[in-house]
C-alpha cells in the first residue's frame, strides 16, 4: 500500500487548520456492499450551460490575460475512466483577484472574467475548460505570504468516498516552496502530481496554451 | 489489493479555501427535496472550530437514500426537476456557520439503521471531514447498526441528529474539541 497521498488535517505551517483539524482518531467504518458512500450522485448534460466550461466566453468582451486550455482524465485508481463525472473549477483572473466579496486583494477586478466553470466528463473520462491563466495571491498566513497560481478543482467519483476537492498548480512556480498548502501534502511525489504539464498538442497554434492534468480518485473501501 | 491491477497513485486533496462562494453553492442545492413536499423535513445546524466559533467558510454536502429506502441513480444532482428528489445537496454556512437543507427521512438500506451521509469542506480543512446523520427516534435500529455500534459509546451521541419542535432536525458539527463529532476515515 502506497502512503497517504493526502496532507493531514494538522498542518501547523497552515495556520488555520489549528482550530478545525479533528484532535480524536478517526475510526474506520466497516461498510457493508450497502453503505450509501460508495455510491454517489449521478449530473446530467442538461443541467450544465453550454459555456459553463468556457470561462472566456461567459462575458460580453474576453477577459485579459493568457488564454489557456486545461485538460486531462479523471480516473479512478486501477487507471479506469471515470465517465460522466461532474468537474467543478474556480480561479482568480490574470491579476490574483477573485469574484469572491470577501476577496480584499487590491488587484482589478476583470469585467470579463468570473473564473468559475463546470462539465462532464466524456467517454474517455476527459475534461476540459478554456479559461485564462490565474495570477498569485497574497494571503495573511505569515508575513509575506503568497499562494503559487492555482485552479481549484472539485471532483465526484462514483462513490461518495472519492470525494475530491484538491487544487492544480503551474509548472515551475518559484513560489511552491514557500506555500503551507503545496507543502501541506508531505511526501514530494505526491505534490508533483498536483502540478499540471505543459503540452504542445495540446496548445493551439495561434491561439492558446495548452496543461495537460490527470486527476486519480482514491479507491473505494471495497476495492481496497 | 487484488493483482493484475495496475494501481495509479491518488491526486492528493486540498483545501476548498475561503473563495468557493461564487462558485459551488447552487440555488437548489440545499433543497435535496422541495419544500412543499408533504414528506419534506427540514435538517439545521452549525459548525463549530475548536475554539466554539462557528465556521462563516464552510460548505457542506450531504448523500441519501429515499423515503423507502431507493438510493437515487438518475441524473437531477445539480437541477432539481419539479417533484424530484435527488438525494444530493450541497448549502454553504452563512456568516453565523449555519447551514440548512429540505430533504425527506431517507428509508434504511440494507440492514442499516436510517442514515445520511455528509461530507464538511472549509478553509482550513486540507480534506474534507465525513460523518453521518442517524436519527434519535430509531432506537431500536441505531443499536443494531454495525457503523455507528462500533463507535465509542461515549461519543455515539455525536452522530444522532436532535429533534426539532417543527419537525425537523438539528445536527451541530464540532471539528475539534469539547463533543468533537467523530468523523470517518476513508
Ligand atoms: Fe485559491
Amino acid at each position: 500500500m502506497a502512503t497517504d497521498p493526502h496532507p493531514p488535517y494538522l498542518s501547523p505551517g497552515y495556520k488555520s487548520t489549528a482550530l478545525r483539524a479533528p484532535a480524536r482518531p478517526l475510526p474506520m467504518p466497516k461498510l457493508g456492499p450497502d453503505a450509501i458512500e460508495l455510491t454517489g450522485p449521478v449530473f446530467g448534460h442538461q443541467e450544465l450551460g453550454a459555456l459553463d466550461h468556457d470561462l472566456t466566453r461567459q462575458h460580453a468582451g474576453e477577459p485579459m490575460g493568457e488564454r489557456i486550455i486545461v485538460t486531462g482524465r479523471v480516473l479512478d485508481s486501477r487507471g479506469r475512466p471515470v465517465r460522466g463525472a461532474l468537474v467543478e473549477v474556480w480561479q482568480t483572473n490574470a491579476a490574483g483577484r477573485y469574484v469572491h466579496l470577501v476577496d480584499q486583494h487590491p488587484a482589478p477586478l476583470d469585467p470579463n472574467f468570473t473564473g468559475a466553470g463546470r462539465c462532464l466528463t466524456d467517454g474517455e473520462g476527459r475534461y476540459r475548460f478554456v479559461t485564462i491563466k490565474p495570477g498569485a495571491y497574497p494571503w495573511r498566513n505569515h508575513h509575506n505570504a503568497w499562494r503559487p497560481a492555482h485552479i481549484h478543482f472539485s471532483v465526484f467519483g462514483t462513490a461518495f468516498t472519492q470525494r475530491l476537492v484538491t487544487q492544480m498548480y503551474f509548472p515551475g512556480d518559484p513560489l511552491f516552496a514557500h506555500d503551507p498548502i503545496f507543502q501541506s501534502i508531505p511526501d514530494e511525489r505526491a505534490r508533483e502530481r498536483l502540478v499540471a504539464r505543459f503540452d504542445l498538442d495540446t496548445t493551439v497554434p495561434e491561439w492558446a496554451l495548452g496543461y495537460q492534468w490527470d486527476i486519480v480518485l482514491d479507491a473505494t473501501p471495497m476495492e481496497a | 489489493m487484488e493483482t493484475g491491477h495496475e494501481t495509479l497513485p491518488v491526486t492528493p486533496s486540498q483545501t476548498v479555501g475561503p473563495f468557493f462562494g461564487y462558485a459551488l453553492p447552487y440555488d437548489d442545492g440545499p433543497r435535496v427535496a422541495p419544500q412543499w413536499h408533504p414528506d419534506a423535513i427540514t435538517l439545521r445546524g452549525t459548525v463549530l472550530d475548536g475554539a466554539g466559533d462557528p465556521l462563516p467558510d464552510a460548505i457542506l454536502e450531504i448523500w441519501q437514500a429515499d423515503a423507502d429506502g431507493t438510493v437515487p441513480s438518475g441524473e437531477g444532482g445539480l437541477l432539481r426537476a419539479g417533484h424530484g428528489f435527488s438525494g444530493f445537496g450541497r448549502c454553504p454556512t452563512d456568516s453565523a456557520g449555519r447551514y440548512w437543507f429540505s430533504t425527506v427521512k431517507p428509508g434504511p438500506v440494507g440492514g442499516a439503521a436510517p442514515y445520511i451521509a455528509v461530507l464538511v469542506f472549509a478553509r482550513g480543512l486540507l480534506k474534507p471531514v465525513a460523518t453521518r446523520l442517524y436519527f434519535p427516534e430509531e432506537t431500536e435500529a441505531n443499536a443494531a447498526d454495525p457503523v455507528l455500534s462500533a463507535v465509542d459509546a461515549e461519543r455515539r451521541g455525536t452522530l444522532v441528529a436532535q429533534r426539532e419542535n417543527d419537525g425537523g432536525y438539528r445536527f451541530d458539527i464540532r471539528l475539534q474539541g469539547d463533543g468533537e463529532t467523530v468523523f470517518f476515515a476513508s
